[in-house]
């Protein structure tokens, strides 16, 4: 009987050390397995970047002629060609997701603050599910209204014929634009930066807000000098986030800025809106069937390894940030 | 939004008698209300414009014969067919993909908030799993491809010689379930975290081990997050696009990869719903808007139910509270 419970007790010890362990191998793998993805991609990115040194950042020369230069070495089988200069397209996603990001920011710092203090009953409960719905709206699909909605109308209705024939000799405006990836990407991440804003503004203490109501300070004021401030890391993890899903976006950017490595020119004027361009994962999207060719490869995951690189010094940048106002933050 | 946003511990308490009128403010302090109004506006105008849209394209478009023939190739849209397969392949992705991730992001929740020892480990696979959550699927679907197509892994995809394919449902359900982990993780740990220390104390106390605590008490009672988590990576899973158009080879059809019945369309090519948009978007290769829109109509109803649930669950979430 003494036996069997000592048994039974070690029996159970054992079970549960065994549970811990293999949960924690279980954690391990997943965590190697992540770790190796991410070693592995820039390790395959690598040869692009030896081979061009920092050029592959610069600009020069066409980049799709390029790209199908690696494609046509690859299939004769003759030597790889690996000269890359990667510019408009980083110039391409810089002016996109900075374009979509700050439009976003703004407008979503007004609405979380509406939808937390400002905004009446209805208006708050028909927020919330609209937020819901255009977080939840896959992007395939705000692509597909935007190459068959908002494309035409920018390429009929905003650019004029004598705009089109000014720039003609050097690229053709169909619609297939800057503005309309950037209204797009604006209203695709704009939900996840309220939701996370509204998370941190609900948060700050009420009688921070009411300390400052009592010194006659009104509402208005009130809540964007302390409550927002009070906010600010959650600001900042949400424009992190939100900037992190708009670098990576390649799908609706691939079908709506125009598929052409082009750099768009501010220089130009208010045209420069309407040129087409390639941002860098939308070039991985649309170049993965070159994946048989060796340097296009090394390229594509040099792309990659530069897109992932950017979203971790992001978070990291983010997390920095959020540092010295912790202090002062809403518990 | 997160349904935890509305039910969170600091929520405002009701405000109660009047409410300052914005009359007195100064002008550009009202100025700032009114943008909020127009903001707010705006946003709500942009979902019921897509959400019409869409209905009204739906109904233009979605004929029941769509649903039950295969698409094939062809010139006009009479000729095209239907989105039989792409749907199949939608839910087989969706079940490949939760079947992966579910059991995954389920043990690495527990570890995490039960076990989560030696402290740096747990505070590495935090970081990993908030990384994971900020890797663009492209990059993904680039690094599948890759490993998918090596010899080692050739058994999950079709092979001719010694040249792997690389694409399969497999491969596609292999990635996707890294897209649906993190939220799995997020939802699952959240819900455990809810639990007060005094249950897992009074499970301890009668003698139950920790393992047993958390397969017999603290699972079940955080199954609604557990469910909610899912049902958010579900989401992901349905609505991702790039994952797919690399690595399920986009064909219209399901070519099975072998003659054994269930491990053939695994390891066959497809496409889902989404690939099928892509595909028939007019930057795509066989451009039939209507068949895109009537694809992108189904697609939104699917998603749309789905956060209706992740609703419904949530609500019975707020049922279960703890006296203290």
């Amino acid at each position: 009987m003494d036996d069997e419970l000592l048994f039974e007790q070690r029996l159970h010890w054992w079970s549960d050390r065994r549970a811990e362990l293999t949960l924690g191998a279980v954690v391990c793998a997943v965590l190697a397995g992540v770790v190796a993805m991410l070693v592995f991609v820039v390790v395959q990115g690598w040869p692009s970047f030896a081979h061009n040194g920092l050029a592959w950042f610069g600009s020069g020369g066409n980049v799709d002629q390029q790209i199908k230069d690696m494609f046509s070495a690859g299939a004769s089988g003759s030597r790889d060609v690996y000269t890359f200069h990667a510019w408009p397209l980083i110039w391409s996603t810089l002016l996109i997701v900075g374009g979509a990001v700050t439009l976003s920011l703004v407008s979503s710092l007004f609405v979380a603050v509406f939808v937390v203090e400002f905004a009446p009953d209805w208006m708050k409960q028909t927020l919330h599910p609209v937020v819901r719905l255009l977080a939840s709206v896959p992007s395939v699909i705000y692509g597909l209204i935007g190459v068959l909605v908002i494309v035409p109308f920018v390429g009929n209705h905003l650019i004029t014929q004598a705009e089109k024939a000014s720039v003609s000799h050097i690229i053709s405006l169909s619609g297939y634009s800057l503005i309309a990836g950037v209204m797009i990407l604006t209203v695709m991440i704009s939900p996840l930066m309220i939701a996370i804003f509204a998370d941190g503004l609900r948060s700050v203490p009420r009688h921070w807000l009411e300390a400052s109501l009592a010194l006659g300070i009104n509402r208005w004021r009130t809540f964007w000098k302390v409550g927002v401030r009070a906010a600010r890391p959650a600001i900042v993890a949400g424009t992190v986030l939100a900037t992190a899903r708009a670098l990576g976006e390649a799908v609706m950017l691939a079908m709506v800025t125009g598929s052409v490595g082009f750099a768009p020119n501010p220089f130009d004027g208010a045209i420069f809106l309407f040129e087409p361009s390639r941002p860098l994962a939308a070039t991985i999207l649309q170049q993965v069937e070159g994946l048989s060719s060796a340097a296009l490869k090394h390229t594509l995951f040099a792309i990659a390894s530069v897109l992932l690189v950017s979203a971790m010094l992001l978070s990291l940048a983010g997390w920095a940030a959020k540092q010295p106002l912790k202090k002062y933050a809403a518990a | 939004m997160s349904a935890h946003a509305a039910t969170g511990p600091t929520s405002l308490p009701a405000r109660t008698g009047a409410v300052e009128s914005s009359a007195t403010w100064r002008l550009s302090d009202r100025v700032g209300l009114a943008i909020c109004w127009l903001l707010g506006g705006l946003f709500c105008a942009i979902a019921a414009a897509i959400v019409i849209f869409m209905l009204v394209q739906g109904i233009k478009y979605v004929r029941p014969s769509l649903f039950v023939t295969s698409p094939t190739a062809g010139f006009s849209e009479s000729q095209t067919g239907g989105f039989l397969d792409p749907l199949i392949g939608t839910v087989v992705v969706a079940l490949l993909g939760t079947a992966i991730a579910l059991p995954l992001g389920v043990t690495i929740a527990v570890w995490l908030s039960e076990y989560g020892r030696p402290f740096a480990l747990a505070r590495a696979a935090e970081s990993v799993v908030e990384m994971l959550a900020g890797i663009p699927d492209i990059v993904l679907a680039l690094f599948g491809l890759l490993i998918f197509s090596s010899p080692i892994l050739g058994f999950f995809s079709r092979t001719s010689g010694h040249v792997v394919f690389g694409r399969s449902f497999f491969a596609a359900g292999a990635m996707l379930s890294l897209v649906a982990l993190p939220l799995i993780v997020g939802s699952t740990r959240e819900g455990l975290q809810a639990i007060p220390a005094h249950i897992r104390e009074a499970s301890l106390g009668v003698g139950k081990t920790r393992f047993a605590t958390i397969r017999r008490i603290l699972l079940p009672t955080a199954r609604p997050s557990v469910i909610t988590g899912t049902m958010l990576g579900l989401g992901r899973i349905i609505g991702d696009t790039a994952i797919i158009v690399v690595l399920l080879g986009a064909t219209l059809t399901i070519n099975q990869g072998g003659s054994t019945p269930v491990l053939g369309v695994l390891k066959g090519t497809g496409s889902t719903l989404t690939s099928f948009i892509y595909q028939n978007s007019p930057t795509g290769e066989i451009d039939q808007p209507t068949k895109a829109y009537a694809a992108a109509f189904v697609l939104l109803v699917m998603v749309l139910a789905l956060n209706l649930c992740v609703d419904l669950v949530g609500r019975r979430k707020k049922d279960v509270t703890w006296s203290s």
